[in-house]
């Protein structure tokens, strides 16, 4: 059953940052991750002849993302000619060293914890997709991006009371999302 | 809570002032109101504790969004495709 519309007019405002989110914990490089972005905005503009609707715009556009991505890694390993591997041995000169450098470091970030926040990302990102526009938009300056109450509220003409009634609502609404999908 | 969406009652005051600790822009003497309001309303407990969830779930997400001047240029790009795309 096809539900969903096409409607490229507002892809980069309703999916840029998502795509963008996405691609960064993935790629780890902000020009790379950009670069990929558009791509894919472009190639799904392309191709919007094959868009069938039976996902939503937003899947569409991230398995066209997923194989840019592959192909970004394909071609820098093929750039590499050759797999690098660098192992490190104790030695007996090594002996006497403090043990604190062999063990695991307790603090420090492992795959599991980079996935889980990538993971958490998404979700983040999934419920601000539920929110409606205004609040999406102004929970995104105020809380993703940090901006200042007077500069937000000078760009979208409200108020600073407004303002706090629209983040009160967007961050309601989150953390019940985030309760569902998260916590 | 009350459900009275009115900017004297205090639960909503209090919440007022739990949304913007969340951004650092609540004086210590809301924050010292909030928290003796908090002592005697379990409804604005619950939605303080909600609220910090959410505050620390953003902060090891580490999310990020595109760089304003970067998604303006990408935009023109787009559009201006997209334009030639409904010409062609």
């Amino acid at each position: 059953m096809s539900n969903h519309k096409i409607n490229p007019n507002k892809w980069i405002d309703l999916y840029s940052d998502y795509l963008y989110n996405y691609t960064i914990s993935r790629v780890n490089d902000r020009e790379v991750a950009q670069d990929l972005v558009q791509d894919t905005f472009f190639a799904g503009l392309k191709s919007m002849k094959n868009f069938k609707g039976e996902s939503s715009e937003r899947t569409w556009l991230i398995s066209i993302l997923k194989r840019k991505i592959i192909d970004y890694y394909r071609k820098i390993n093929s750039n590499k000619g050759q797999a690098e591997v660098r192992m490190s041995f104790n030695t007996e000169e090594d002996e006497g060293d403090w043990l604190e450098e062999r063990v695991a470091d307790p603090f420090d970030k492992t795959a599991e914890d980079a996935m889980e926040n990538t993971e958490l990302g998404d979700a983040i990102y999934n419920c601000l997709s539920k929110l409606p526009e205004k609040q999406a938009q102004v929970f995104r300056l105020k809380t993703i991006e940090g901006q200042d109450t007077e500069v937000i509220c000078n760009e979208l003409n409200i108020t600073a009371s407004n303002l706090w009634v629209i983040i009160h609502r967007a961050r309601t609404a989150m953390a019940e999302c985030l309760k569902e999908n998260w916590f | 809570m009350s459900s009275k969406d009115n900017s004297t009652n205090p639960c909503n005051k209090a919440n007022h002032v739990c949304d913007k600790a969340q951004y650092q822009e609540a004086s210590l003497w809301e924050k010292l109101k909030l928290n003796v309001h908090l002592i005697l309303c379990p409804c604005c407990r619950d939605y303080t504790k909600n609220n910090k969830k959410l505050t620390d779930a953003i902060k090891s997400s580490n999310i990020q969004c595109m760089d304003k001047q970067c998604k303006a240029a990408l935009k023109e790009k787009f559009n201006k495709a997209l334009k030639e795309q409904k010409i062609s």
